[in-house]
């Protein structure tokens, strides 16, 4: 699967909070909490963002609780990737159980700017940077995470357990 | 194998499990609370079965924005409220719930040996116990809801040994802040810290329970203790179960081995905006004070109210602060009221609450407004934490946050006992 869009950078260890405040925390529906996306950090991202856009951040992205509702908050505001040096390992989990894809890639967050705009190929990790002519490769997902990923989550892939008498 | 790997081993069915294995756990407890639990809901309803795998290991705890705050967290809690009674699961109503970190322990829900996850991160304060405990997503929970499984890869452990003996006034949240200012917010990424040397045996449970609380600061997924004799008088009595004692092997692999005297260490201050930007109290400076905040997951405990009793005994809470304390479990306010710790408390000027995380994350009972700073002893000082994003958090253990309450600026409590 093909992504493309524009980038917005983030430095490292972006929390929880900075993604949706525990104030909005009393909402669960994704397209509420979109509404509040960023807003401590960024308070242009709502007006920035685009669907299909991507973000590009430093080490320990989506460090801090164990909300669901930060990579859901993300998703919903349109964004269809997140690309990181590293990830919190809850914030990670989440993300892999509801459908946002995460790469790690240490070369090209160090090499992707504000605004640039990067088309990602999900099957073999692939980044292009079009603005800049470069390319990268984002470290492969184990076998495991992959078949979570292609039953559509971790719901999916579940279901298809229980189902199958697995 | 070290003692994260042999809990993971035997809940997973295998003799030997080794770091970045990918394995299926059975879980003994599986926790969440009134933000994760509705989440977790509709995604166990999408699961298309109508029972949970065991109603008596599934916890839920109104904890978070309960007593509700307001009509939506109220309806959030209500969703909860009513699964938990649908299934008949393990339910603590406003009035008998705590703090679900300190609650759980101190019912007896959570022994050595186990495995728990839940659906909040400081879940891993369990480790205190010498429990495998770690924090999940709702869509992780439900599913452990529904099968009492979950996927798990095996952690590499780092291994931390705190030799010499504690100076005064400091305590298990000044080594879990020195340690994490040492490594850094991700330094544990991914991995178990396992806690052991001659301070940490002589470290009372609930300082263990601070420490462990704190491992996912450093982007653990668990932090573990052994147990010991203190361990095993702290569940005597609470245990309604039997439970397994592990212990490393001798010859455990850890990634790395780190080693602190603690004797050095003062009592300790991570200041704005992250729990790794620590300085000694020394070295904090002048900065004035609007709130000071004891209690939360990590500080809510009998021996963190005593501490912060033996400062404001007899002294008063700085008119220019408020000073709000919340103890961790009904049985622990109770058992403070009996010590006269909540008439200390009163008679100091502070404000004390009904348990709830409420103050800690922003949500209620103490949020902060642009420009104000509040010294608190829970765990987290991010931007926008504790409401709003131009407040600033200062994070320590209870002794300094009673001090600088009747001080008015962050002070360690030397400058008061002396």
């Amino acid at each position: 699967m093909k992504l493309k869009g524009k980038v917005h950078k983030y430095g490292a260890n972006v929390d929880t909070d900075a993604i949706i405040p525990a104030r909005y925390l009393s909402l669960s529906e994704p397209g509420e909490l979109a509404q509040h996306c960023m807003e401590d950090i960024d308070s242009e991202f709502l007006d920035k963002v685009k669907p299909g856009d991507i973000i590009v951040a430093d080490t320990n992205f989506g460090c801090g609780s164990s909300r669901e509702h930060a990579p859901l908050a993300i998703k919903a505001a349109g964004i269809s990737c997140v690309i990181a040096k590293s990830f919190a390992r809850i914030f990670f989990r989440n993300a892999i159980n509801i459908g946002l894809p995460l790469l790690e890639c240490i070369e090209a967050v160090d090499s992707t700017e504000a605004s640039d705009i990067l088309e990602v190929e999900l099957t073999t990790g692939e980044i292009r940077n079009i603005t800049r002519g470069k390319t990268f490769v984002a470290k492969p997902y184990p076998d495991f995470m992959m078949e979570i990923m292609n039953a559509g989550g971790l719901v999916e892939y579940t279901t298809k357990k229980i189902t199958g008498g697995l | 194998m070290t003692l994260a790997e042999k809990i993971l081993a035997v809940h997973s069915g295998k003799g030997k499990v080794s770091p970045g294995e990918f394995i299926n756990v059975r879980v003994d407890l599986v926790l969440s609370n009134d933000i994760t639990a509705p989440l977790a809901i509709k995604e166990f309803n999408r699961l298309g079965i109508n029972k949970v795998y065991d109603p008596k290991k599934i916890v839920m705890v109104p904890d978070h924005f309960c007593p509700n705050k307001d009509i939506l967290s109220a309806e959030q809690a209500k969703i909860m409220r009513e699964f938990a009674h649908q299934y008949n699961l393990v339910y603590f109503e406003v009035g008998r719930m705590g703090i679900e970190h300190v609650l759980l322990p101190e019912q007896g829900l959570v022994l050595p040996g186990e495995v728990v996850v839940g659906a909040d991160s400081h879940t891993c304060t369990y480790g205190a116990l010498g429990a495998f405990a770690t924090g999940m997503g709702s869509t992780d929970i439900a599913v452990a809801m529904a099968t009492g499984e979950i996927w798990m890869k095996v952690p590499p452990t780092i291994k931390f040994v705190y030799r010499g003996k504690l100076e005064k006034w400091v305590g298990g949240k000044d080594l879990i802040l020195y340690t994490i200012g040492d490594i850094g917010v991700d330094g544990a990424l991914y991995s178990a810290m396992e806690f052991t040397g001659e301070a940490i045996d002589a470290l009372p449970m609930d300082g263990r329970f601070t420490m462990a609380n704190m491992a996912i600061e450093a982007g653990a997924k668990a932090g573990i203790f052994r147990v010991d004799s203190e361990t095993k008088k702290y569940v005597k009595d609470r245990a309604k179960r039997s439970y397994q004692v592990y212990q490393p092997d001798e010859d455990a692999e850890y990634t790395k081995t780190i080693e602190y005297d603690v004797s050095r260490i003062e009592p300790q201050v991570a200041m704005p905006h992250l729990p790794s930007n620590v300085k000694p109290i020394s070295q904090v400076g002048n900065i004035k004070i609007d709130q000071a905040v004891i209690g939360s997951c990590t500080n809510g405990r009998l021996d963190d109210l005593r501490l912060a009793a033996k400062i404001l005994k007899g002294r008063q809470v700085s008119p220019e602060v408020r000073c709000i304390i919340l103890p961790g479990t009904q049985q622990i306010y109770l058992d403070a009221l009996r010590e006269g710790l909540i008439e200390t408390f009163i008679k100091a000027g502070a404000a004390v609450s009904t348990p709830t995380c409420g103050p800690c994350l922003g949500g209620y009972m103490g949020v902060l407004a642009a420009g104000e700073r509040c010294v608190s002893t829970t765990n987290r000082n991010f931007v926008g934490r504790m409401g709003s994003p131009q407040a600033e958090v200062y994070l320590s253990g209870p002794a300094v946050a009673a001090a600088s309450a009747i001080v008015g600026q962050i002070a360690s409590p030397e400058e008061i006992a002396s």
